[in-house]
């Protein structure tokens, strides 16, 4: 990895446990500004355990974590939840049913008391290229791939620094997939973030993520560069099953 | 044939007049694998559902021909449809959270299925429970028998489910989305497992799927669906050769882990896929 850009993104051996059960034990890893890092492995692999703790939604965690220059802790910076956001699996289970598309993208701004509130509506609507008439929408009353965007819009519009993408295209038609793929390039590109992403998928985590982290029963069993995994060069075992796999299904 | 569909139509009232969901679909089944691929709304499921007549009361359904087995599903009584119905074609749908009933064990709800259509004792279909559990490759089938769906991981049930709908002996398996909730590695397992039950037990399955690779795959043919109508049929070896803009499309706009592209192409939906 470059040692030119700042880290966006430290985990140093992060430790989660639930109750006896060790769900992540000791996972390290660093993200470089305006790079990508894909994390994969099966359910129960501990993958989504450390999105959710970096993310703020399990404070019951061991080690170092940081974003952004912020350390986390108990207590987080206010400015935190401005500078991180997320964006779910499925945007039908992430939008609240009975608010507009436009109340959704208001709250962010409500809550941080961010002004220009109008304007920044239109931007982050045109950003995504959603029409300017799904703002006055409900979420049933758009499809699956323009629900997301509009997820993927309430996560941009606190201008942050790090998205968390846990799962996004999973629950989308492939051809919807591609759009959201393609976006979410574009948006790293003008607006320089650093991603973070979970998926179960090789090639969808390979496309967007220069590198990618396999995970196995709560611990990172490898770090590779997308162009190992695409080429084969794989050093551990699981890594190598989960890419057959995919290769022979893909 | 098992299954014999041609002019199938499925269309729903809305406030600006009916919806046709489905549209001139035909397509036939022996003891093969067919593969249905769409992506949601293409009617592949309602097509699915037509044949087993589980439709929504507001659906309106007109055919040509829609027969199981030679049996007219339009016009069969509902005790004919019942003979069919988890008997004579078993349904697996995506998660098995929502198909198996959780207050039951997974070993009384095969026992339940086996009784359905063959005559035994409590005990013998116990028995036969246990031995479809060992055959979907559940290792430790005794304890899982005893086990409540809620104590079993997505893949397991998912097996469970199979096995159900294997107790019967039916002659068709329709499974839809049978793996979308489950994780990749698990994925695999659940259909090269189906693929191999109902090739040894020399029946017909209908795989519905928005993955057209996967069900490449698995299936004999495979039969696209785009707004209501089949676009196009095609032996799965020949996916390769699809010759329909939106087939290939779809193939086209998957990210592929072994030929990287900086950007997905993205699907430029023509208005003359629609006619």
């Amino acid at each position: 990895m470059s040692h030119t850009r700042r880290d966006m993104i430290i985990v140093d051996d992060l430790r989660v446990r639930f109750g006896s059960h060790d769900a992540v034990r000791g996972v390290s890893f660093r993200v470089p500004e305006g790079s990508s890092f894909g994390i994969v492995g099966e359910s129960g692999s501990g993958k989504s355990t450390v999105m959710r703790a970096l993310a703020g939604l399990n404070d019951l965690w061991d080690g170092y974590l940081e974003i952004a220059g912020m350390p986390l802790g108990r207590g987080k910076p206010p400015d935190f939840f401005r500078r991180v956001q997320m964006v779910f699996q499925d945007p039908y289970g992430s939008l609240h049913p009975r608010q507009t598309v436009d109340r959704a993208l208001s709250e962010p701004l409500l809550v941080q008391g961010i002004g220009d509130i109008d304007r920044r509506i239109r931007q982050v609507l045109a950003d995504v290229a959603l029409p300017a008439a799904a703002r006055f929408r409900y979420p049933h009353q758009l499809s699956g791939g323009q629900r997301q965007r509009v997820a993927i819009a309430r996560a941009l519009i606190s201008e942050p620094s790090v998205l968390l993408l846990d799962e996004p295209t999973s629950a989308l038609d492939v051809s919807v997939q591609a759009e959201i793929l393609n976006l979410l390039a574009d948006l790293r590109e003008e607006r320089k973030l650093t991603y973070l992403m979970v998926s179960h998928n090789l090639a969808v985590v390979a496309h967007l993520c220069p590198w990618v982290g396999v995970m196995s029963n709560g611990e990172m069993v490898e770090i590779l560069s997308a162009e190992d995994l695409r080429a084969g060069r794989t050093r551990n075992p699981q890594t190598t099953r989960l890419r057959e796999l995919s290769a022979e299904l893909g | 044939m098992l299954v014999e569909i041609s002019g199938l139509n499925i269309s729903f009232p809305t406030p600006h007049g009916m919806h046709a969901a489905v549209r001139d679909v035909s397509m036939t089944l022996g003891t093969e694998k067919l593969g249905i691929v769409g992506e949601s709304g293409s009617g592949k499921s309602l097509t699915a559902r037509a044949l087993l007549r589980l439709l929504p009361p507001a659906a309106v359904t007109r055919a040509d021909t829609l027969r199981f087995d030679g049996i007219d599903v339009l016009s069969a009584s509902e005790k004919q449809m019942g003979m069919i119905r988890g008997r004579r074609a078993g349904l697996i749908l995506q998660d098995p959270k929502y198909s198996l009933n959780p207050i039951m064990t997974a070993g009384d709800q095969i026992a339940e299925a086996w009784r359905n259509r063959r005559k035994g004792s409590r005990r013998q279909a116990k028995e036969a429970a246990i031995d479809l559990l060992a055959q979907v490759q559940i290792r430790d089938p005794r304890r899982v028998a005893d086990s409540y769906p809620h104590e079993l991981s997505g893949g397991m049930g998912q097996r469970v489910m199979i096995a159900m709908m294997l107790a019967p002996d039916p002659e068709l398996l329709i499974a839809d989305e049978p793996t979308s909730a489950l994780d990749a590695s698990v994925q695999a397992e659940i259909l090269k497992l189906m693929e191999d039950l109902v090739s040894r037990r020399n029946m017909g399955l209908m795989l519905i799927s928005h993955d057209l690779p996967l069900v490449g795959h698995f299936c004999d043919r495979v039969a696209v669906m785009y707004a209501g109508r089949v676009v196009e049929e095609l032996a799965a070896g020949e996916l390769g050769q699809a010759r329909h803009p939106y087939t290939r499309a779809l193939l086209d706009c998957m990210p592929s882990l072994t030929h990287p592209r900086p950007r997905l192409p993205v699907m430029a939906r023509d208005p003359a896929w629609l006619t």
